[in-house]
């Protein structure tokens, strides 16, 4: 309980500060003045109807080309992040679970693994980890997540299952050690024991220095990685926030009440 | 966009040809231009037995009348060979016995390239020969190497000290009229790379030869002969770079293998020669003719080439597959970057029975730069049970560049089994961003993707160049996104 009064006390830092944030893609307007303010130690939902804007959100706060910020801003930790590129956010610390993780043909979970790390650490002028230490930490890592050597040994997501493919983007999750990330749709195709898999490797990482915000359709997820706060996206801005009992009214009765304000046609 | 303008110039002020320097060494030439007496005194230089010179003018008279190959797909200015230095060679060169005798100068050039002579013949354990110019320089290891009986010098000294098995076996492979550059070749030769390995006997050691060119419009002419004796193995690598020049260079070399019965050849080759700069000035034109045969039962030639440099590349390294159950082998990677062009591939004969053959090929274009792979699979009516399985893949980097797949199957006996597969793929803007949301920039990601999509060529190369090779392979490429 002391621990929990320490925790929200220390939550007054916002790591994360959208304010009025519009961003279009292909000259079409997805978010439309969203703002959003994550402290420290803190895990947001965000939830919203199909279309909404909440894959854009994830991808806009990664950087990526073909998503332009109209206006608004970004920052995290005290950085405006606003135009900086991808691998710069990566290593300030920003993380983001892909929805769809990309296959690379050739290239290892594991060499991969190592050569994230070992990029990120020389952006920060640290020393590259040496393969003693990279195989300890992994070993550590990844026996919880069920991932198996033969997962690390195949080409980076290449004829992975869906479950495999999130599992491996829990591992990059667990070994980055982000100070930020951004679950984008993690429970998607997951069955049930893997979900709970997947929960406890995020639920493990969750500490007072470290931020989430977690975006799925569905409130099962949030059954397993409890929010402290809950925002309902729809037609490119939050439209409410509240608590984790947000999450179980949203299950009830939709999101018919904020699709109504949703223009049509809009992307997810 | 802004950042990815800041990239380029990172990768623009790196500089992107590391091996791109010219050293200022004292060079003995003889004039430019190819004639008659060229010919007689490169022969003279190089001390020719008689039948040798005899060849050479043979050679030089069937050259004029052929007609350089056409059939590539590349364009290329014409070839003024009156502007080309047929010979060139550092003044001290003159067959030094050990390393102590060789320029400081030159192994300086070599520590340059990463390659410290001195510090591979005491450490690594790894035998080369430094071909400069025209001549080699110097040959490392070859006491051990005679312990066991292998042979392992310059083609010149080989000339001189083994001139009944020279004589047996040069041109044997690639005959003298095989093609305009191999026929050049064969006129105007001036060093190259011998090596015989007798019965039975396993290399302990890779041999490698690093080829140099440094002088100004000269043309590097060597010529390698590898014979690989009943039951022998040998692991051989070259290395090639040459220094930026404005003007386009000629290499034009000729390789030939024997492998007799149960013999085995793995011949290796990361190809860094000039590439010419972004624009498409300047580089070296790389005609290279590489054939092997499998004379014996149950023999095997496997080639593995990366092949990065060059602003022109016509080179298709082939096995005759003549003794039954014999084996080749072709893999390879080809990166064109700016306009770099490449036209390469294999081919292979299969002769005898029960012969297998494997090809798989990597293409990858960058920049406005073409890449094509050509290739011949020929089996004849007597091989009953030839196999051959090719597998070509294309990797495209942005909008401007072409990837072309060519393949030729002429099979004349209904028990072959010919298979091809080919795949065209981009690097594509998901993969990227994955990687950079990672932590890894995009020239690394490009590097890291290009690895990865060469991997199976490049398990086979030999460990110590493999981490070279890579590194190559990212060097290649900078500049070619964004």
């Amino acid at each position: 309980m002391r621990a929990q009064l320490g925790r929200k006390k220390e939550s007054n830092y916002k790591m994360i500060k959208i304010k009025d944030l519009h961003a279009s893609i292909d000259g079409k307007e997805v978010l439309k003045g969203l703002s959003l303010e994550i402290p420290k130690g803190e895990v947001h939902a965000i939830m919203g109807p199909n279309g909404s804007g909440k894959s854009t959100l994830s991808y806009v706060l990664s950087g990526k080309e073909g998503y332009e910020i109209t206006s608004g801003s970004i920052s995290f930790d005290g950085h405006d992040v606003t135009n900086m590129m991808p691998e710069e956010r990566a290593a300030l610390g920003m993380f983001l679970a892909f929805q769809y993780p990309v296959e690379i043909p050739g290239v290892t979970t594991i060499n991969f693994l190592r050569t994230a790390i070992n990029s990120l650490r020389k952006a920060r002028g640290e020393e590259e980890m040496d393969a003693i230490s990279f195989l300890k930490l992994q070993k550590a890592r990844t026996a919880e997540l069920g991932v198996t050597m033969d997962m690390l040994k195949r080409g980076l997501n290449v004829g992975f299952s869906g479950g495999e493919k999130k599992r491996n983007e829990v591992l990059q999750l667990v070994m980055l050690e982000p100070r930020f990330a951004v679950l984008d749709e993690t429970d998607s195709g997951l069955d049930i024991d893997a979900l709970k898999v997947v929960s406890k490797g995020i639920n493990s990482l969750r500490s007072a220095e470290r931020s989430f915000l977690v975006i799925t359709h569905y409130q099962r997820l949030l059954d397993y990685i409890k929010p402290d706060v809950v925002h309902v996206l729809a037609d490119g801005v939050i439209q409410k926030t509240g608590g984790a009992e947000l999450a179980l009214e949203l299950e009830k009765h939709g999101y018919a009440e904020f699709e109504k304000n949703q223009s049509n046609g809009a992307v997810a | 966009m802004a950042d990815k303008k800041t990239v380029k110039q990172v990768a623009d002020l790196a500089g992107s040809y590391d091996a791109g320097f010219v050293s200022d060494i004292e060079m003995e030439l003889a004039p430019k231009g190819l004639n008659e007496d060229i010919i007689r005194l490169i022969s003279s230089k190089k001390n020719d037995p008689d039948w040798l010179l005899e060849w050479r003018l043979k050679a030089f008279k069937h050259w004029q009348t052929m007609k350089e190959p056409e059939w590539a797909k590349f364009d290329m200015p014409k070839i003024d060979y009156q502007d080309i230095y047929y010979y060139a060679a550092p003044k001290n060169a003159q067959a030094p016995k050990s390393l102590d005798e060789v320029d400081p100068q030159i192994l300086e050039v070599y520590k340059k390239l990463g390659i410290p002579l001195k510090e591979q013949e005491m450490l690594a354990g790894v035998a080369v020969d430094a071909v400069f110019d025209s001549v080699s320089v110097v040959t490392t290891f070859r006491e051990k190497l005679k312990e066991v009986g292998v042979i392992f010098c310059s083609i010149s000294e080989a000339m001189n000290d083994y001139p009944e098995l020279v004589r047996k076996y040069l041109g044997s492979v690639v005959p003298m009229t095989d093609n305009k550059h191999a026929c050049l070749n064969a006129a105007v030769f001036t060093d190259g790379t011998f090596v015989y390995i007798p019965e039975g006997v396993r290399c302990p050691m890779e041999l490698s030869t690093y080829f140099r060119i440094n002088e100004a419009k000269t043309g590097q002419f060597e010529r390698t002969l590898i014979i690989a004796e009943k039951g022998s193995y040998v692991s051989y690598l070259e290395g090639c770079t040459a220094p930026m020049r404005d003007e386009n260079q000629l290499h034009a070399a000729v390789v030939e293998l024997i492998a007799m019965e149960d013999a085995e050849i793995k011949y290796s080759t990361v190809q860094n020669w000039y590439p010419g700069d972004e624009n498409g000035k300047g580089g070296i034109y790389n005609f290279v003719t590489k054939r092997g045969i499998c004379k014996g039962d149950r023999a095997k030639i496997s080639w593995t080439q990366v092949e990065t440099g060059s602003a022109i590349t016509w080179k298709y390294p082939s096995c005759i597959l003549k003794g039954d159950n014999s084996v080749g082998e072709f893999y390879s990677v080809a990166i064109t970057n700016n306009y770099q062009q490449a036209d390469t591939g294999t081919k292979m004969i299969h002769l005898g029975r029960n012969t297998t053959s494997k090809i798989i090929s990597k293409g990858i274009s960058a920049g406005h730069s073409n890449s094509t792979y050509r290739g011949l699979v020929r089996v004849s009516q007597k091989a009953k049970n030839a196999r051959n399985y090719t597998q070509c893949d294309s990797l495209l980097i942005g909008e401007d560049c072409g990837a072309h797949t060519i393949p030729y199957i002429e099979n004349r006996n209904m028990t072959a089994k010919v298979e091809h597969e080919a795949t065209t793929s981009k690097i594509g803007e998901d993969q990227l961003f994955y990687c950079r949301q990672r932590g890894i920039n995009e020239e690394e990601a490009v590097a890291l993707i290009v690895n990865g999509f060469c991997r199976e060529v490049m398990q086979h190369l030999p460990m110590e160049f493999a981490v070279e090779a890579q590194k190559l392979i990212g060097i290649s490429l900078e500049g070619s996104v964004g």
